[in-house]
């Protein structure tokens, strides 16, 4: 009968579908969790982000045109559940205070500044030294306390890798626009960083960068 | 072969994140890798950035546990 045969062939379309789709989630879904981990900061509401967004890519899978853009795709659909998620629980995005264009103030801050000492001799690296002090929860933290706008861009540039122009997909904006983002979150977590070194004990007090900086061996800089 | 052009530091620092995230035409990136292979606070500073990135992608991982997988896969299964 042929209504049967049509539904027998649907069917099976349908569980090849979704197998395929299945093996692609699963493959990603570590990456997935560290992106909602860094989001929304606790394993559980993670947990319930990554379910949200594989529903709505199975809804909408037919809107991939490429299957080679998978992972973008999803990505863009875990940012976007993530900031409507925001919004419905009435939690204001940190963003109006933030303006799109960074001040010079914040995307000049400079962790290297800060810790370089050009003086001294080449066996001696404080500035690498101190990365090495750095635990995993500090870096957790400091990304934590990034203003979401800049949190999302350096969660998808630093921990997944993501190309400017594929986070300009992923997030519809200019890809100028994902630039001066992540120099501004960039600038931002460097100087989180630094407060939370400084409250550890990490560092010793120090002078301030611009001393630092006017200071610096003129024949060291070119 | 083209003569590549000498940039200073500002210049170098400028795009620094843009050749350590591999997003510099190869121009601009001859003349980066150029100032830094002869500035050495430069060559510090990228040493620096890029171990500060490393880093970053570390602390991003995360294993899925198996409650998570389980309950995607219960999750397709229903589709």
């Amino acid at each position: 009968m042929m209504p049967l045969q049509l539904n027998q062939e649907e069917t099976v379309t349908q569980a090849d579908d979704r197998s395929s789709f299945e093996e692609k989630v699963i493959g990603l879904l570590d990456q997935l969790f560290g992106a909602a981990m860094r989001l929304v900061k606790n394993r559980e509401d993670a947990e319930d982000l990554v379910a949200e967004t594989v529903t709505k890519a199975w809804t909408s899978r037919r809107s991939l045109k490429d299957p080679e853009n998978f992972r973008p795709w999803i990505f863009r659909i875990l940012t976007n559940t993530f900031i409507s998620d925001c919004r419905k629980r009435a939690v204001r995005p940190q963003t109006e205070t933030f303006t799109e264009n960074p001040s010079d103030a914040e995307t000049a801050f400079s962790l290297f500044e800060e810790l370089h000492q050009p003086f001294l001799l080449w066996w001696s690296n404080p500035e690498k030294e101190f990365l090495n002090k750095l635990l995993r929860e500090d870096l957790e933290k400091a990304v934590d306390a990034l203003p979401q706008l800049f949190r999302i861009v350096v969660v998808l540039s630093d921990l997944e890798g993501f190309s400017y122009h594929e986070m300009a997909g992923i997030l519809k904006v200019p890809v100028g626009t994902v630039r001066s983002r992540l120099a501004r979150g960039r600038g931002l977590l460097q100087k989180a960083l630094w407060r939370h070194a400084k409250e550890a004990g990490l560092i010793k007090e120090s002078k301030k960068s611009s001393e630092r900086f006017y200071e610096k061996d003129k024949n060291d800089r070119l | 072969m083209k003569k590549t052009k000498t940039i200073g530091c500002e210049e170098a620092l400028k795009h620094l994140l843009a050749y350590l995230d591999q997003e510099l035409g190869s121009a601009k990136r001859r003349e980066l890798e150029q100032h830094i292979e002869i500035c050495r606070s430069c060559f510090s500073r990228a040493e620096f950035e890029k171990l500060l990135k490393t880093q970053l992608r570390e602390a991003g991982r995360e294993m899925v546990g198996a409650s998570l997988e389980k309950r995607i896969k219960t999750l397709l299964g229903r589709f």
